[in-house]
């Protein structure tokens, strides 16, 4: 579904991403840990086509993004969320979901966006500012964003940063239901390590542009000889 | 290019327009302001003047023609900047649109925004001024094209700059068409220009524009060749802004500016 052979991103003289090749199945769940500015952003900046890379090739179910035809095909597939992303905030809930849903030429729009308001409890803002809705409830308009187009690409840039722990568990279990319903294939950068603990069937880490290690929570959990991933995680950074 | 997406991210700003009195009195306010100004000034020039005598509105016409150029270039940066302040424009780049589609939304959409700031100024001139832009006949569809062709050209290559070096080149924005103004005699001929600035103003299709408008007010005369000078000027020009605006996207892929960019 993903593959990424040997690509690395050079600005100026600094390497931000340096040689990482990687394959993600479909229908997993795989997360990318690693300190800020390990290259994270980066490398799902690249999958996204909005960073080229200086070196290597991005394929998304066997197209290559980097080819200006591919490019516009796989985004129809895909959908994006972060916290340092967010929806124009003059426009009602309904309105940006309405903009998106066309954008990415969904049918039956209106059905759509009413069963993703429904799911997401977002029925009584519908006609409310994007702006001037709490965090946690903006988060979830971007989630619906996100879901908009059923995608079967899912990166998701730490999406329940700063969020209190009830609209962050609420977020992921939604998206844990909805990946095991429609089979989505999902990239989660994440500092929350039992949010990746509970989503994730692989995890890869980061460290100064590299790929350290990876393997599921277990096996890495093992293999550091910790008691869980967040003690696994600190070990790996500061070795 | 697929319909439906040039129409989303149009009525992403119509929604934003409609939800606002004040962006729209925002949008009307400022081509008024300018036409009740110009109408006094004309009105004094009218008075006192040879080369207007008897000529009413010539250079309140030239002020409207000028303000439609610089509402439509405004307007397709103003629709660019919107989605910088607003941090929305990685959701852009990460869905499916295309550049041409891009280029072709913002292109439709401030023709709409510029139009609805211009009509009710070009509608006040008559009953306040006594002067209408209707009198210029046929060709004044064709100057009105040239002059949207040119706005959106400066347009494009300002939001290309956005695009390359991010929001710090808001500046620029709001100053393009201040630094064209001189060059292009809206409201003197050519001729008032230094030699060596007349080289280079005949370089740009407002020479041509603003001298047809003060021909066919002041002489009626309508030279064609003018219009077609300007047309084919604004033409070159309008392709290569976009073959810019394509660079800009490759050049900003390449330095990573899509990415988190916003205020």
């Amino acid at each position: 579904m993903i593959e990424i052979n040997d690509i690395s991103k050079k600005y100026k003289s600094t390497l931000a991403v340096k040689n990482i090749s990687f394959k993600i199945k479909k229908n997993t769940i795989v997360g990318l840990l690693g300190p800020n500015g390990c290259g994270k952003t980066t490398t799902i900046g690249m999958l996204l086509g909005l960073i080229k890379p200086t070196s290597g090739s991005v394929f998304i179910d066997g197209k290559n993004i980097e080819k200006e035809n591919n490019r516009t095909k796989i985004l129809e597939k895909v959908n994006f969320i972060s916290p340092y992303v967010e929806l124009p905030k003059k426009l009602t809930v309904e309105e940006n979901l309405k903009v998106y849903g066309r954008m990415y030429g969904v049918n039956n729009l209106q059905d759509k966006i009413l069963n993703l308001m429904e799911d997401l409890n977002l029925l009584d803002f519908k006609k409310r500012k994007t702006g001037e809705l709490s965090s946690g409830q903006k988060n979830r308009v971007s989630l619906a964003k996100a879901l908009i187009n059923d995608p079967e690409i899912l990166l998701l840039d730490e999406p329940t940063a700063s969020l209190d722990p009830d609209v962050g568990d609420y977020i992921r279990t939604y998206i844990e239901n909805f990946a095991a319903k429609k089979g989505t294939t999902i990239l989660l950068a994440s500092h929350n390590m039992n949010e990746v603990e509970r989503l994730c069937n692989e995890v890869m880490m980061m460290k100064n542009g590299k790929i350290i290690d990876k393997g599921t929570c277990n096996e890495l959990i093992k293999k550091h000889g910790r008691k869980n991933l967040e003690e696994t995680f600190l070990k790996i950074v500061r070795e | 290019m697929k319909f439906h997406r040039i129409y989303a991210l149009s009525i992403r700003h119509l929604y934003l327009i409609k939800s606002s009195f004040p962006r729209i009195l925002d949008l009307i306010y400022w081509p008024t302001i300018q036409i009740i100004l110009w109408g006094f000034i004309s009105q004094f020039f009218t008075m006192y003047s040879d080369y207007y005598n008897n000529t009413i509105g010539v250079i309140l016409s030239c002020a409207i023609l000028y303000d439609f150029l610089f509402r439509s270039s405004i307007s397709f940066n103003m629709l660019f900047l919107e989605e910088i302040w607003s941090r929305n424009f990685t959701n852009l780049f990460v869905a499916p649109l295309k550049l041409s589609e891009i280029i072709t939304a913002l292109t439709s959409t401030a023709l709409l925004r510029t139009l609805i700031g211009i009509i009710p100024a070009i509608i006040l001139m008559n009953p306040l001024f006594g002067v209408s832009l209707l009198q210029m006949g046929p060709p004044l569809f064709l100057l009105f094209l040239s002059l949207y062709l040119f706005g959106t050209t400066l347009g494009l290559l300002v939001t290309s700059g956005l695009l390359r070096f991010g929001p710090a080149f808001e500046n620029v924005a709001w100053s393009s068409l201040f630094i064209l103004a001189p060059l292009g005699c809206v409201y003197y001929p050519l001729s008032i220009l230094p030699e060596w600035l007349q080289i280079l103003a005949k370089g740009l299709p407002l020479v041509y524009l603003f001298e047809e408008a003060r021909s066919i007010l002041v002489n009626n005369v309508v030279n064609y060749n003018n219009i077609m000078a300007a047309l084919a000027l604004n033409l070159f020009y309008f392709a290569g802004a976009i073959f810019i605006f394509y660079l800009a996207f490759y050049g900003a892929r390449k330095k990573g500016t899509l990415v988190n960019m916003g205020e």
